[in-house]
């Protein structure tokens, strides 16, 4: 009998040690991240300097002087682009699967709007090259182009300088479609929760049914729609093979929104496998400064959602 | 047109604009999948998943099995290095550290590594098991997956294992039973369902990865089961295939994306509905 419930107790120690060395795994990682990051860029923060690196232009392979301005900006206004298009169209989305839509075609429509996040990535880019890039270019960027592309001073953001319809404004569109189901499905799952009788008692005082959804149910929900936004964001910065496909990935000073472009992960899909020394060390600098944007808006949306609790 | 009827019409063109919002939702994801099954349904034959890669100007000749195999090897190897860390990793956020500092803290560093950009890892993994071991290798690719799924399984464990009715618990340390047969018997086998299609997803989620394999197991021409060799993966065979300048090629691209976008979607439609259906 002492046996047994000796042998009982070493394995719960065991099972506890086994859970918690697991659960420490990602502490492994991140800091793991962090340090084998910092180690490989430490020859470009030397040369180049921290904060000289990350605004920088300069991308010369013969020089060998690598900055990362060009790639940040890029990464910030290709999700950028995505979230100003994402984050009305994922509200849009979830107001109607809650409010408006008949219950047979609830399903059926939030599944088909989850289901635009488990398409994989290269997919989404391969669609992007070869479909949509081509008809945007034959659609919008014609028509914006035309509209606009003469007015003075603001006329040249909206010129066509290549073909192939590849570029800044098609990478954040595709990008936008990747994060739309997230902020739909935290804004849904966030506006289904909004207590009946704050809506009726809005109803009563005899608002209409938009108005409702915009002073009581959309006010009530701000929180957790906000931190969907930022979570959104930080899938958008971190992109990869959509991205890779259709910025174009040219190392240009940017003239119009229609321009090929690079982004941080771009940068690193095209090059990585074929550099060395100075050049490999920036681009390892290049994800660590990638990790660290990305990392500092996640917490933030953590932060946000935990403090308005 | 007096104000209210303003009113009214305001409101009426803000749910069209919601309602067309969803729609475009809709027709996008059927676009996609619609060009995706158009284009790769013409290269979708028995080749694809019996021959290997052939030089492009040898038309018809090759196929996309060493890239499958290669697939499911390195899937398989990152679900036996992640599901048991994940699960274990879930455990102790739900059971034991759930009131602890440390337990939440992990909790919310697990939440953040979910939405890690994927590339990053590569990049990670590449300078802890390529470079030192000179050169890109199965493990490495397999480790990186794994890194992915760890955290997404260990949040699933935990929020699965969160549901179960502390009553449970109770009852079952009130017979005198070890906590880790508590654990074992009652709150894991109760939880089973949720874990289930927590893990499935995830899997189903690494194995659309492309970007983390680039850097890693790069890519192989041949079959190969070797894992510290180069290793071929679906996923980098069809970015280099859709970004060659032959035909053939990329139809067999599109034929490979039309086999995984296919599996994908089905196992997450599959895997929504059992979730939907569960107690717990």
């Amino acid at each position: 009998m002492k046996e047994t419930s000796n042998f009982s107790f070493y394995k719960d120690k065991f099972f506890l040690a086994a859970s918690l060395i697991s659960a420490l795994s990602i502490l492994l990682i991140i800091i793991g991240i962090i340090v084998s990051l910092f180690i490989e860029s430490f020859d470009a923060i030397k040369a180049f300097g921290f904060f000289n690196f990350i605004f920088s232009t300069s991308w010369d392979y013969n020089e060998e002087i690598f900055g990362a301005g060009r790639a940040l900006l890029g990464s910030i206004l290709t999700s950028f682009i995505a979230i100003i298009i994402a984050a009305p169209m994922g509200i849009g989305m979830a107001v109607f699967i809650v409010e408006m839509c008949p219950s047979f075609l609830k399903g059926f429509i939030s599944t088909a709007i989850e289901l635009l996040a488990a398409i994989p990535s290269i997919i989404y880019g391969m669609w992007g090259l070869f479909i949509f890039a081509p008809f945007l270019e034959n659609t919008l960027q014609k028509w914006v182009s035309g509209a606009l592309g003469d007015v003075p001073v603001i006329g040249s953001f909206f010129q066509i300088n290549y073909a192939g319809g590849i570029g800044l404004l098609t990478s954040g569109i595709v990008l936008s479609i990747m994060i739309v189901p997230f902020i739909a499905s935290i804004a849904r799952e966030a506006l289904s929760r909004v207590p009946r009788e704050l809506k009726e008692s809005g109803y009563g005082l005899g608002a209409e049914k938009w108005e409702t959804i915009r002073d009581v149910s959309l006010p009530y929900t701000k929180t957790a729609i906000w931190g969907g936004i930022i979570i959104a964001l930080g899938r958008a910065l971190g992109e990869t093979m959509a991205i890779a496909y259709i910025i174009g990935n040219m190392n240009i000073s940017l003239t119009s929104v229609f321009d090929p472009y690079v982004t941080v992960t771009s940068v690193l899909v095209n090059e990585f496998n074929e550099a060395s020394g100075l050049q490999m060390s920036s681009l390892f600098f290049l994800a660590l400064l990638l990790f660290v944007l990305n990392f500092l808006t996640l917490i933030a949306a953590k932060v946000y959602i935990s403090r308005s609790r | 047109m007096n104000y209210r009827f303003l009113r009214k019409i305001k409101g009426y063109i803000m749910l069209f604009l919601s309602a067309l919002a969803a729609v475009i939702g809709v027709v996008l994801l059927f676009a996609i999948l619609y060009k995706v099954i158009q284009t790769g349904m013409a290269g979708l034959n028995l080749a694809l998943f019996t021959k290997d890669e052939a030089p492009a100007f040898m038309i018809g000749e090759g196929g996309m099995r060493h890239a499958f195999v290669g697939q499911i090897i390195l899937t398989l190897v990152a679900s036996v290095i992640g599901i048991p860390i994940g699960i274990f990793g879930g455990i102790y956020l739900s059971e034991y550290g759930s009131s602890s500092k440390l337990g939440r803290f992990i909790s919310s560093l697990a939440d953040v590594s979910i939405s890690i950009p994927t590339i990053i890892i590569g990049t990670f993994i590449y300078s802890f098991l390529v470079k030192p071991l000179g050169g890109f290798n199965g493990w490495a690719g397999a480790v990186a997956l794994a890194v992915i799924l760890i955290p997404v399984i260990m949040r699933t464990t935990e929020e699965s294992l969160k549901l179960i009715p502390w009553q449970l618990r109770e009852a079952a340390l009130a017979l005198g039973t070890p906590y880790y047969k508590v654990i074992k018997d009652i709150i894991l086998k109760s939880a089973l369902t949720g874990i289930f299609t927590g893990v499935s997803l995830a899997i189903a989620r690494v194995a659309g990865e492309t970007a983390p394999l680039l850097f890693t197991s790069f890519n192989n021409k041949y079959l190969s089961a070797n894992m510290s060799e180069p290793m071929p993966s679906l996923t980098v065979t069809i970015f280099q295939y859709a970004g060659s300048p032959y035909d053939n090629w990329i139809i067999s691209a599109w034929a490979s994306a039309l086999v995984i976008t296919v599996f994908i979607l089905l196992t997450n439609i599959i895997l929504k509905y059992i979730m939907k259906r569960r107690s717990f």
